[in-house]
């Protein structure tokens, strides 16, 4: 039972990262009916950024708290990302936005090889570590336990996604952004400046794709230049799951994917009889998005978009 | 008219004859030249073109998006491996192999449709770049309890082609002269390139290539004219995952040796943008792809290094890193200025056209 209370608990972490994520995928489907396959590296991007900010200030002698100076580098990051996601939608998506659908696709799988491969030049093929300047204090809960850090990154992430939630239901901003994907030239007729608002998303999603890759790296103790892939793709799965361009569905569905992640890492070994080991654990996500293809291809709570093509 | 036709036939007849002449002799001329590691890379040009044919048959014709092809490759491969290496004992000869190889992948190819029918678009590329992901895990885990395919080590000591007694993995010798085994995979795989080209042209003006056709314009409308869309769809994935399979087989034969680490995503992209930079769904345009993706690589690494030790006295940029910075943003720049593709088909650029004024 210990096992089980614990894996709920770092299915919690994983996916309350998968969630915040996933919002970005799902914002940027709902209005542009596009997967941003470069949104994974908009994650290392900013979980890269942040860390060499933190380690030049530790280098030039800084001294200040350890959260501190993550807020220092998430400000920097924060901003960066949202400039990167802003370029990314002007220059390999805006252009092909009456194209058929497989241009833009593969302009996102092209970008999201240079983010790699100009990430391998600034900052190389290994991994870096993450600096030392966070406790890992842990506090025990019912005979499972969990550090603070990782308590900090569930809260954080419900708060940031609430915020979210909020802006997209009562500001302006939030009613153009749902008029826009509801249909983009009658909102574009009733007055919303249907790029601003496209440009807007995407620079929202990065931002929030920002935060989850800082997340990412303190909860790892590391950053690669790989690491926007996989997770980029299980947060894609975690958006389907909820029912894609349905923001409770990515959160929703972040969160059952984390567990559902870690339940199975934890328990498919006993269910083989050690046939299946742990390292299968990225398995998980892909047969849930298949499962959730074939059999509720709208996700938890979306609306039936399996024909989209 | 009929003497028309004639004529046109016989300069076709006179262009397939050149051009046989000149793929026989090409290897010769470039060995001669650049050296054998050059025959080597065009051992493996015709290897991609077999695969990006097999795409061509699922994307370029029936219009399903397939980010997952690598895994059919793997298959063929692996199947290839397992029965004719040290590694469980058995060495088949490989006319009872490949085939079989290319039949369990297609067996794959059937596994993944069937499930996806209703999927199109973006759903189906996500699907099966995770089917591709999922097929890639096990090939990498399989090693423990039981081992099925040694895990990351990947497979060694895998048995070269023979044909008529005669191992394509060592150099031949006639009479006096000694031919290098790449010389000899060169000619094997050019024979098979060839049937597979015939293959996927005969399909592409078949019933079954129209029907293909229909469905990637609309499958609604397809349906009502009386097309199964599932058989076809399903055909489609088998087909292509055989051309698959079939090549996988010879990569293994070809190399001796393979691990998990050939079969990842970045090679399932690789293959979709030869078909994709090419022209999607025009034969002559997709082998044109497949082997600009194989040849500019190579190339790009003689040249890479030699330019920056000139300009700059050391290496700024790895090959490697320069060389995959330089397909990324191809494949951007590409569809931005021209989407259809270096040599597109007839109908597709129509379209593009249309989609601009649009």
């Amino acid at each position: 039972m210990d096992i089980f209370l614990q894996q709920i608990l770092n299915g919690l972490v994983l996916g309350s990262i998968y969630a915040l994520i996933a919002l970005g995928y799902t914002m940027v489907y709902g209005i542009m009916g596009l997967i941003n396959f470069a949104h994974g590296e908009i994650v290392m991007v900013g979980a890269m950024v942040t860390i060499t900010v933190i380690s030049t200030l530790m280098g030039a002698g800084v001294a200040v708290p350890g959260p501190l100076l993550v807020l220092i580098g998430l400000m920097v990051a924060i901003p960066a990302c949202m400039l990167l996601g802003f370029t990314i939608e002007r220059v390999a998506y805006r252009p092909l936005r009456n194209a058929p659908r497989l241009a833009p696709l593969i302009t996102a799988i092209g970008l999201s090889i240079v983010l790699q491969q100009v990430a391998i030049l600034i900052w190389g093929r290994n991994y870096i570590p993450f600096p030392p300047i966070l406790t890992h204090e842990t506090i025990s809960f019912m005979g499972a336990s969990i550090t603070e850090l990782q308590l900090m990154i569930i809260v954080l992430c419900l708060v940031i996604m609430g915020g979210l939630l909020l802006m997209v239901e009562k500001t302006k901003l939030g009613r153009a952004m749902r008029a826009t994907s509801q249909n983009p030239a009658v909102a574009g007729l009733m007055g919303v400046n249907v790029n601003t608002v496209i440009s807007a998303t995407f620079m929202i999603g990065s931002g929030l794709g920002a935060v989850a890759g800082v997340m990412v790296a303190t909860n790892y103790d590391q950053a690669h230049y790989y690491m926007g892939f996989l997770i980029g793709l299980k947060a894609f799965t975690a958006a389907v799951l909820g029912g894609i361009g349905n923001l409770g569905g990515a959160v929703a569905g972040g969160l059952l994917l984390g567990i559902i992640e870690s339940l199975g890492a934890g328990y498919i070994g006993t269910l083989t009889g050690g046939f299946l080991g742990s390292h299968y654990q990225d398995i998980f996500a892909f047969m849930v998005l298949i499962l959730v293809l074939i059999f509720r291809p709208s996700g938890l709570l979306g609306e039936k978009m399996a024909d989209r093509a | 008219m009929a003497i028309a036709n004639k004529l046109d036939a016989n300069k076709k007849i006179g262009l397939y004859l050149a051009m046989g002449v000149v793929l026989a002799v090409l290897p010769i001329l470039i060995g001669g030249a650049f050296g054998n590691s050059w025959v080597r890379t065009l051992d493996f040009a015709l290897l991609y073109i077999m695969l990006a044919l097999g795409l061509n048959m699922v994307v370029g014709f029936a219009g399903l998006l397939d980010l997952g092809f690598i895994a059919f490759y793997a298959v063929g491969a692996y199947g290839y491996a397992l029965l004719s290496s040290p590694h469980f004992g058995i060495h088949l000869p490989f006319y009872i192999t490949i085939p079989l190889g290319a039949l369990i992948a297609a067996f794959f190819g059937v596994l993944l449709g069937a499930p996806v029918l209703r999927l199109k678009g973006d759903y189906l590329a996500i699907v099966t770049l995770g089917f591709g992901e999922i097929v890639r895990i096990f090939i990498n885990n399989l090693n423990a309890p039981v081992n099925i395919t040694n895990g990351p080590q990947g497979i060694n000591l895998i048995d070269p082609v023979k044909v008529a007694g005669v191992s394509l993995g060592k150099p031949l010798e006639i009479a006096g002269y000694s031919i290098n085994p790449v010389y000899l995979y060169y000619y094997f795989f050019l024979i098979l390139t060839v049937l597979v080209v015939i293959m996927a042209s005969r399909l592409q003006r078949s019933r079954i290539g129209r029907a293909w056709v229909a469905l990637r314009e609309n499958d609604i409308a397809a349906a009502a004219m009386g097309i199964n869309i599932r058989n076809i769809k399903l055909l489609a994935f088998a087909l292509g995952a055989l051309s698959g399979g079939i090549a996988g087989g010879l990569f293994a034969s070809f190399q001796g040796f393979i691990s998990p680490e050939s079969f990842g995503l970045l090679e399932s992209i690789m293959i979709l943008a030869m078909i994709v930079l090419g022209g999607m769904g025009n034969i002559p345009g997709v082998i044109l792809g497949a082997v600009m993706l194989t040849l500019a690589p190579e190339f790009l690494r003689d040249v890479i290094g030699p330019v920056q030790m000139a300009t700059f006295g050391r290496m700024i940029v790895d090959p490697e890193n320069a060389r995959m910075l330089l397909f990324g943003l191809a494949m951007v720049v590409m569809m931005l200025i021209r989407p259809e593709g270096v040599w597109p088909s007839k109908r597709r650029q129509a379209e593009f056209k249309d989609a601009k004024k649009g």
